[in-house]
């Protein structure tokens, strides 16, 4: 089965080529990060995380969101889904691999990681959170391994898959919620210290996922012989649809709290993220940006005609996707930071280095997901 | 989770018992406890506390003897800029360190007064709460300990610090400027650096305590102005101060118990 | 079954032969030439632990060492030798009767081609 990846065509290697390239640039880049420190990357003393926590938050609810086509496929029986579970699978688990790698890239002693096995602590929810990453990694691997070979050979697949199917249902809500619960559980940090910052991060991960998800089939349909079919787009378009409506609710709730209760320690980080503070504005572009993005996106999804239109849904999906991105995947991590707790405002931008990291982690999932598609769509083609 | 030298002992007593040295270990483990001891003349407290009296310390705003004797003990390097920054003591005005002190009208002096700040050694510390691997803990004398050995850098302790205490080591602190000027002026060699990509922090001195000495700090303010004693002894001077005199701590309504104490 | 057995077993064969090279042609040939020899005080003739145990164990005694007094606040090590106490510390017990590091520590380290990082914080004496 695996070897499938090895035949392919010239046009398949020659992506795979170009990916491999940006991962080498990446990795000598991040040798270059371990020989000097992580003071290559535009963090400081007052913004200690930045880019690389970002993408692995964003990162998550990405690999959470297969969720939405495991959850009515394998529990609803919902056929239609049956061409891209997999492919949603396989999302994961080039996801939950691009995060632990981020997280990785983060390390100030990366080689020290073992730490968290040699020296388990419950009362970190980062603990938790290595333990539901790995998991979630693990129970798709199995799965999506499991069904692939049942399917080729055209048997029923095994019994005992099923409750590991049903267990990875909560477990993809779980990576999700601990992953909030990093943040929110910080008292030191009035931005992230909402109740409903899991909920928020579920709704934009189920809609942020299933709208990359689009764009892949969209993808494969005109590279591949593939066709997911319109059936399945349309329903993962109506799943992005209350998702997306749901988070930006979420939102408004975040900042109608800070700003009727007018507590400045509430307010003042969302005053840095849509206005600025003191002259600092890096982000304030990029947040108008995410939010009309974001409302454009859910207005063309929500009315059915422009819904069904399949280029325009291709920009809405693409509009919530980069919405999202720049929501979590840049603003959420450094607005919590800033300003720092005595008041500082110390403003934070990725550098090349970190960038160029970034990018290399991004290909390596981007080549998971291209050998795992390719895997897949060869067996399909020989069945 | 403190770790007390008893459960020191019965964690590597497991540790033994769960590999395959069986008996030999376990009398090896029972020579342990009498193995190591603290020195004879080490301090000891049930709980450490500073009183920062700054009626004295606001006399002469710009002094930095607190911080040079703490910096330069510690081997705590300058990069020269505020985005490596490392600061285990230092200054910040008044309304920055007790943002919560909200009065628009305070007496002149203390309105353009500036604070040492430092490591509160919180009763209810979260940095320790969240660590993922014990590099940093609460012992029994109320000391918050860093173990740099242990440390991975993943700075989730500085996010979950609402005081700004922690630094974090973003670049080699044995490493020299373009001009070749070492980062860390002159080397105590009594004590370690650390090494790039982990935190470290104030420890209220634990090196000095175990020889019977006081904070660095404490020794080097000329003014007196900072007290550090054992809160649960009621003679101790700690006490007779915080009882004669009006306090406050930082951000007290965050619950974290802070174990430095303004007096205003 | 294995494909290709008759080209796979052979080059397994080869490659472990090269692998352990060096290995089998210091047993025949070698004479143990270029072997560390640390340089031992002048003065001081009894270490905290007897030469044989220093000399394997020296490792787990200094990671006992750094967990008792990071960890559990103890500075005292009873010599089970010879019943003296010393500071356990690494830059202030050991490197005063061993002030060279690099012909004490380096010697044997390099020799074994191990680097532990004890010097990125300790400080060792200028020689």
């Amino acid at each position: 089965m695996l070897e499938n990846a090895l035949k392919g065509s010239r046009r398949y290697w020659g992506w795979i080529a170009f990916l491999a390239a940006v991962i080498g640039i990446g990795f000598l880049c991040y040798l270059r990060q371990l020989h000097y420190g992580l003071g290559i990357t535009g963090m400081s003393r007052d913004v200690t995380w930045g880019f690389y926590i970002a993408q692995f938050t964003f990162l998550v609810g990405v690999a959470a969101s297969a969720v939405m086509v495991v959850l009515p496929y394998y529990l609803h029986n919902f056929k239609a889904f049956g061409k891209i579970t997999i492919l949603g699978e396989f999302l994961a688990i080039s996801s939950v691999t691009m995060c632990i790698l981020f997280v990785l890239a983060d390390l100030g002693q990366p080689m020290r990681m073992v730490n968290m096995i040699l020296y388990p602590t419950p009362n970190s929810i980062l603990f938790w959170d290595l333990i539901v990453l790995n998991g979630y990694l693990f129970l798709n691997v199995i799965i999506s391994r499991v069904m692939l070979d049942s399917e080729r050979k055209g048997l029923e697949p095994p019994k005992w898959i099923k409750p590991i199917i049903y267990l990875s249902i909560p477990w993809a809500v779980s990576i999700h919620t601990v992953t909030a619960f990093i943040y929110c559980g910080l008292g030191a940090r009035p931005f992230w210290l909402t109740a409903i910052l899991a909920p928020r991060f579920l709704a934009s991960a189920f809609s942020g996922g299933p709208a990359l998800l689009i764009l892949l089939c969209l993808i494969l349909r005109r590279v591949t012989r593939f066709d997911a079919g319109k059936e399945p787009i349309q329903k993962l378009a109506l799943i992005i649809t209350y998702a997306m409506a749901a988070n930006l609710f979420f939102v408004l709730m975040e900042i109608f709290t800070a700003f009727y209760s007018d507590m400045p320690e509430h307010t003042i980080h969302f005053r840095y993220l849509f206005f600025g503070i003191d002259g600092a504005r890096n982000l304030v572009p990029w947040m108008w940006t995410s939010e009309i993005l974001g409302i454009v996106s859910l207005v063309l999804l929500i009315v059915p005609s422009t819904r069904r239109n399949e280029s325009i849904l291709t920009a809405a999906c693409a509009g919530t996707f980069i919405s999202l991105w720049i929501d979590k995947g840049l603003a959420m991590v450094v607005a919590g930071f800033v300003p720092s707790p005595v008041g500082n405002v110390t403003e934070y931008w990725p550098t090349a280095p970190e960038l160029m990291i970034s990018l290399g982690v991004w290909a390596i999932g981007f080549l998971i997901l291209t050998v795992l598609y390719k895997i897949a769509l060869t067996v399909r083609e020989e069945i | 989770m403190a770790v007390d030298r008893r459960n020191f002992i019965k964690i590597t007593g497991l540790a033994a018992l769960g590999g395959a040295a069986g008996k030999e270990a376990m009398d090896a483990l029972a020579q342990s406890e009498a193995k190591f001891s603290p020195m004879d003349n080490a301090l000891h407290g049930k709980r450490w506390a500073m009183a920062v009296d700054l009626k004295k310390c606001k006399k002469d705003n710009g002094c930095k003897d607190c911080i040079h004797a703490c910096h330069s003990v510690h081997n705590v390097p300058d990069f020269g800029n505020p985005k490596d920054e490392i600061k285990w003591i230092w200054r910040e005005p008044y309304e920055k360190a007790f943002p919560d002190q909200e009065n628009e009208f305070v007496p002149d002096d203390l309105l353009h007064a500036s604070a040492p700040l430092l490591c509160n050694h919180c009763d209810n510390p979260p940095c320790v709460r969240v660590c993922p691997t014990q590099a940093t803990w609460k012992r029994q004398d109320g000391i918050v300990m860093m173990d740099w050995h242990r440390c991975i850098g993943c700075r989730y302790c500085i996010a979950a610090c609402p005081y700004g205490s922690r630094s974090f080591n973003w670049r080699d602190p044995r490493g020299a400027d373009a001009e070749g000027k070492p980062y860390i002026k002159e080397q105590n060699p009594a004590f370690p650096t650390r090494m790039k990509g982990v935190v470290e922090k104030c420890t209220f001195c634990d090196e000095r305590l175990a020889k019977g000495l006081k904070p660095a700090c404490v020794e080097g303010c000329k003014q007196a102005a900072l007290v550090f004693g054992d809160l649960d002894d009621p003679e101790s001077e700690v006490r007779k101060l915080l009882r004669e005199n009006f306090s406050i701590r930082r951000k007290p309504g965050l619950g974290t118990q802070p174990e430095v104490y303004y007096i205003v | 079954m294995i494909y290709d057995k008759e080209k796979i077993v052979p080059g397994i064969v080869v490659f472990i032969v090269l692998f352990t090279f060096p290995v089998w042609y210091n047993l025949a040939f070698g004479s143990g030439e270029g072997a560390p020899k640390p340089e031992l005080p002048a003065q001081e003739k009894q270490c905290v632990e007897s030469k044989e145990y220093m000399r394997t164990q020296h490792m787990d005694l200094l990671n006992q060492w750094r967990d008792a007094v990071v960890r559990s606040d103890m500075r005292l090590y009873l010599s089970s030798e010879n019943g003296a106490k010393f500071e356990m510390s690494l830059t202030n017990t050991c490197l005063k009767c061993h002030p060279n590091k690099t012909r004490f520590c380096d010697q044997c380290h390099d020799y074994m081609a191990v680097k532990p990082y004890c010097w990125d914080c300790h400080i060792a004496p200028t020689e």
